[in-house]
């Protein structure tokens, strides 16, 4: 295992050499992130990297492959346009956590703030306590699942993602409704629960998703443009 | 853009510090915007008013002003010159007498601040630069907020930099842009309020003393503040004996607050407060939006 003090060495250090990555150095743990930015930023290798600390903005974004594990909270934009691979923040995420992400799981196991999951276009997200407002905006495909309450909006102008909330959910947004839980949704959800290490029931959870109202324009509202 | 600091100590052992502790977290926060910098400081109340002034041409400006100032008041005045600023100490029930003496005196200096506990020392620069000039690291008091500008509403000046006090021992520090402040300002300038630049920080905080002169609390200002400024804003705000934090509804203006049985602090971002006593340990949150917290000494 590689350790790294990003206090003494910085940051493009670090992340140019997990981006060189050699397939004997694939486990790093990094000291002393003291909420820097883009920390383990465009990593594309199957990496294990623990971060002792917290992060600023855009950690993990665009990861492909790796799995990274904050080891505290994260700041604006965790794992943002993710690929595939794994992020795990043990403690709360700030804004937008996972937005426009593609791939990959990220686990929150605090709460996670605003606009989590924004513009989600096939990540899996899993939030162990609460999400703030705007969550799942315009939100394309994925599943976000939120085991505490979730904030206003949800999942506005929503597109084809699958929100699942065990919680209160204090306003929907616009063409979001709440949806029918068949059997295929409670084995996904029985799947990404487990995989998230998130003790709950997939019984326990209402699901959500767009009423498909906005995708065409009505000639109804043609006086409002 | 724009870094936002904070501090207000529950222990008095930690006062000596204070300058010290938030010209870190300043300093830290450089790169959210170098174009001006400035740091409220409250003080401890020794029983005397305070006036901070500054001046573009501080020697000619300060020059034998205490005496002056004292001679025409018919009272002591003291002064302690710190590069382009200068406090003047005086009876605190002289202070509105005093300030309209120093536009007839001094017409080039501008009024930073005026109360009992407040100094406010701002100037176009980096926050380093910013508290070398004025030894900010030297200062004691009991809280403190400092502001690292990235101007987009009006130009980079002295005056157009944070905190803006429009009111004694008021100050506030604003990260983010309101889009009704021409209206508001008008609103206030008819109530009575007097503007110095036309920045759009400076009508937030009129809006908020002006709330406070009509007979409202801090909390009650900022609660206002919800319904009537339009736009985007993380305000921190300070008062002789409170602090307090407000955010606009869509909050996406940055905030993280830290406290412990020492102090409670604000950042912009968590870099701000990691080398704060005790932080590991500390309750760190994200204020929630359209939340008003304050915290009273």
């Amino acid at each position: 295992m590689q350790t790294f003090d990003l206090a003494a060495r910085g940051l493009r250090d670090l992340n140019a050499k997990l981006h060189a990555h050699n397939s004997n150095q694939t486990a790093w743990e990094i000291d002393n992130p003291k909420g820097s930015h883009a920390i383990a930023v465009g990593l594309d290798a199957p990496l294990e990297v623990v971060v002792n600390g917290s992060t600023g903005y855009y950690c993990a974004g665009m990861n492909k492959q790796a799995t990274v594990v904050v080891k505290g909270s994260a700041g604006p934009g965790v794992a943002e346009n993710m690929m595939s691979g794994t992020v795990i923040v043990e403690g709360d995420a700030s804004q937008y956590a996972g937005a426009t992400g593609r791939g990959g799981l990220l686990v929150i196991k605090g709460n996670a703030a605003s606009r989590c999951g924004i513009s989600m276009k096939g990540i899996d997200i899993v939030v162990h306590g609460n999400i703030g407002h705007m969550s799942a905006f315009m939100a394309q495909s994925g599943n976000l699942v939120v085991l505490g309450d979730a904030g206003a909006a949800l999942g506005d102008s929503l597109y084809e993602a699958r929100l699942f909330v065990r919680g209160e959910v204090k306003s929907l947004g616009a063409d979001c409704v709440e949806k029918e839980m068949r059997p295929e949704h409670i084995e996904i959800l029985r799947d990404l629960l487990e995989r998230a290490g998130a003790d709950a029931r997939p019984e326990d959870f209402r699901r959500y998703g767009s009423a498909r109202t906005l995708y065409n324009f009505h000639v109804d509202n043609v006086s409002a443009y | 853009m724009c870094g936002i600091v904070g501090l207000f100590l529950k222990n008095r052992s930690l006062e000596p510090r204070l300058g010290a502790m938030l010209t870190d977290m300043l300093v830290t926060m450089t790169d959210r915007g170098p174009d001006s910098a400035g740091i409220a400081i409250y003080g401890a109340d020794d029983g005397r008013g305070k006036i901070t002034l500054q001046s573009p041409d501080p020697d000619q400006d300060f020059a034998a002003l205490d005496a002056e100032l004292g001679r025409v008041l018919g009272c002591d005045v003291d002064m302690q010159v710190k590069d382009s600023h200068a406090v003047l100490g005086l009876p605190p029930e002289r202070l509105s007498e005093a300030r309209a003496k120093l536009a007839e005196l001094r017409p080039g200096a501008r009024v930073m601040s005026a109360g009992e506990a407040i100094e406010i020392y701002k100037e176009v620069g980096l926050p380093k630069d910013v508290a070398a000039r004025f030894d900010l690291p030297g200062m004691s008091g009991s809280h403190g907020i400092g502001h690292t500008r990235m101007a987009t509403e009006s130009a980079v000046t002295t005056l157009g930099a944070h905190p803006f006090s429009t009111g004694a021992d008021q100050c506030l520090v604003h990260n983010g842009s309101l889009s009704n402040h021409n209206s508001l300002r008008r609103q206030l300038a008819r109530d009575g309020m007097t503007f110095e630049t036309e920045n759009d920080t400076e009508v937030a905080a009129a809006y908020l003393s002006n709330k406070l002169q009509n007979g409202s609390n801090l909390g009650e200002a900022l609660e206002a503040s919800l319904n009537d400024l339009d736009g985007f804003f993380t305000f921190v705000v300070g008062t002789k004996y409170g602090f307090g934090v407000v955010r606009d509804p869509i909050a996406c203006k940055p905030a993280v607050m830290a406290e412990t049985d020492q102090y409670v602090a604000f950042g912009s971002e968590y870099r701000a407060l990691v080398n704060l006593p005790g932080i590991d340990t500390a309750r760190v949150w994200e204020p929630e939006p359209a939340t008003v917290y304050f915290w009273n000494h």
